[in-house]
């Protein structure tokens, strides 16, 4: 049976993240020879997913699903996958996505899992690996129900072109009514979020006192990076609690993370070891983050920083 | 206003994670098990709705007897009563099938959860509780005020925050930001001795089906040695971040 993705977009553009989710899709569509639809909504632009397998494209353009609502979308997604007679239906790990993902379940009576790092290792039983324990560990999931939800963690499987002819629908839907207002949404201007973020440039209470992150957001603005900090920052109040990556704050899985003056307490280590390549820069040759890192170096953050923006500005000039 | 908070029991943020020989089970051996850390948050905006607007509060476990001290903890944090649906918590749907059960004939006005529990990272429990119940729903909860069976809540989006509102009954699962980590209540002696009077009642499960189960766990595997560049040398931290790893 075909196989439903979402593919979320920003501004009319697909987003990364479900361009990974396509790839890993594909892969299973491919071991089950079925058909990989993809739905998108309020997205005219939508012939990269052609580039990463979609066999169909659905595109919702409805100005009342302007705004995400969770309600709307997961009886959206669920008449679309009963519609094609899809028995799963995969989604990324934005917030939006992990929101409707239960519901959506619950609508379709399926078994759920989320945080999913690789492709099915057995179809019969539909068995998945995901991460548990807060990235501490792995479990081997079967998923007994005959429809299924998987949601797959962020940066885990990567981009795989894989490009097919795709057929293109647009359908009209009737929209179940919302049970909430949105009142206001309100972005972290002219910066880029942890969610989004290849690289992730994070500081804690070495850096001393809020005043001396000028260098960090430098250092962030040279590497295109997000900022983030640790949790004794944020509950100090030096930066704001959205920036707070760790095991109760937010999870991080970014290809580079750069912790400067961050000892590497197990908790903050379990919010952000999904990242790729972790760099830290510690006086304390000591600190434990050095175990749980690719690169390291030991020195005073108010020297290495200021001279690591100048290396990476050139860096970035001459490449 | 009848609150329901529900508690997952969880193994101490500081925990080593280990499980037994043949890898099927998590090894308690020596963990202190905790409030999951999102409840908590949950749980003290419960007690402060309950300070400052008068409030009925329920924490509720699904568990073993063994989960009994960490409602304990609940009542002496300042819920009024504890309910402990007295079944293995063997998957989120279950969980919550159980917890829509005991909840339909209770009329609780607000359900208040965390994100996720910090064990088992599914993320389901709230959502589908609030399917199952035909509640209006928020997750990833960082703010919450009532006013008049409206619930005005702020959740974080990817870049962001929303706000939103919707009518009572709900069921919103929160995190850090729902009150601040300074707010969040150490019991005291008096709380720890009424904790003691107030009642705890088990309540027979249903017997729900879970949709998924887990055969066997498996821990990351070993990191290889952080390789130590010289403070003085950062363009070859640079040219290993470019050639070796590349990642910029």
């Amino acid at each position: 049976m075909p196989i439903l993705i979402y593919a979320e977009s920003t501004n009319n553009q697909i987003k990364k993240m479900a361009l990974e989710l396509c790839s890993y899709a594909k892969a299973i569509e491919k071991a089950q020879e079925t058909t990989l639809v993809t739905l998108t909504i309020n997205c005219d632009d939508t012939d990269v997913l052609s580039k990463y397998g979609a066999d169909q494209i659905i595109d919702i353009t409805n100005q009342d699903l302007k705004a995400f609502k969770a309600k709307t979308y997961s009886s959206l997604i669920n008449d679309i996958a009963s519609e094609i007679n899809a028995d799963t239906v995969i989604l990324s790990a934005s917030n939006d996505s992990l929101y409707l993902a239960p519901m959506l379940a619950a609508k379709m009576d399926a078994s759920y899992a989320s945080n999913v790092t690789e492709l099915p290792s057995t179809y019969s039983p539909f068995t998945v690996k995901r991460k548990v324990f807060s990235s501490k560990a792995y479990s081997m999931t079967t998923l007994s129900g005959e429809k299924k939800v998987l949601s797959l963690a962020k940066n885990t499987y990567g981009l795989h072109e894989d490009a097919q002819e795709s057929s293109k629908n647009s359908l009209e839907v009737n929209l179940e009514a919302n049970d909430l207002t949105v009142k206001e949404i309100e972005k972290s201007s002219g910066q880029i979020s942890i969610a989004d973020a290849e690289v992730v440039v994070s500081a804690g209470r070495g850096l001393k006192g809020p005043e001396n992150w000028g260098m960090i957001e430098d250092l962030a603005s040279a590497l295109g990076a997000a900022t983030a900090c640790s949790k004794p920052v944020s509950d100090l109040g030096w930066r704001p609690h959205s920036e707070h990556v760790g095991q109760t704050g937010k999870p991080v899985a970014s290809n580079l993370y750069i912790a400067i003056g961050i000892s590497g307490a197990i908790q903050h280590l379990a919010g952000i070891n999904a990242s790729k390549v972790k760099v830290v820069i510690n006086t304390d040759p000591e600190a434990p983050f050095f175990k749980a890192a690719d690169y390291g170096i030991v020195g005073d953050a108010f020297e290495v920083v200021p001279e690591l923006i100048k290396k990476v500005e050139a860096f970035k000039a001459a490449n | 206003m009848k609150i329901l908070v529900c508690i997952s029991h969880v193994p101490d943020t500081t925990s080593k994670i280990n499980f037994n020989a043949d890898l099927t089970a998590f090894d308690t051996t020596g963990v202190q098990f905790v409030i999951n850390p999102h409840d908590e948050f949950a749980l003290t905006r419960a007690v402060w709705f309950k300070e400052k607007q008068g409030a009925q509060i329920t924490a509720l476990t699904v568990g073993d007897s063994s989960v009994e001290p960490t409602l304990r903890k609940a009542l002496a944090i300042g819920a009024d009563s504890a309910v402990r649906i007295d079944a293995l918590p063997t998957d989120g749907f279950a969980v919550a099938e159980e917890i829509a059960h005991y909840a339909k004939n209770e009329n609780f006005d607000l359900i208040l959860t965390g994100r996720e529990s910090i064990d088992y990272n599914g993320g389901m429990v709230p959502g589908i509780l609030a399917a199952k119940l035909d509640f209006s729903f928020v997750n990833s909860c960082v703010g919450i005020e009532i006013d008049n069976g409206i619930a005005t809540c702020k959740r974080e989006i990817d870049g962001g925050t929303e706000t939103l509102e919707c009518t009572l009954p709900a069921v919103v699962a929160g995190q850090k930001g729902m009150v601040e980590e300074k707010d969040l209540k150490i019991p005291n002696m008096r709380g720890i001795m009424m904790a003691r009077k107030k009642p705890l009642t088990v309540v027979q499960a249903q017997g729900a089906d879970a949709k998924t189960a887990i055969n066997s766990f498996e821990k990351p595997a070993a990191k290889a040695a952080c390789k130590m560049v010289d403070a003085s040398n950062l363009d070859q931290l640079i040219d290993l971040l470019h050639n070796e790893a590349k990642v910029i």
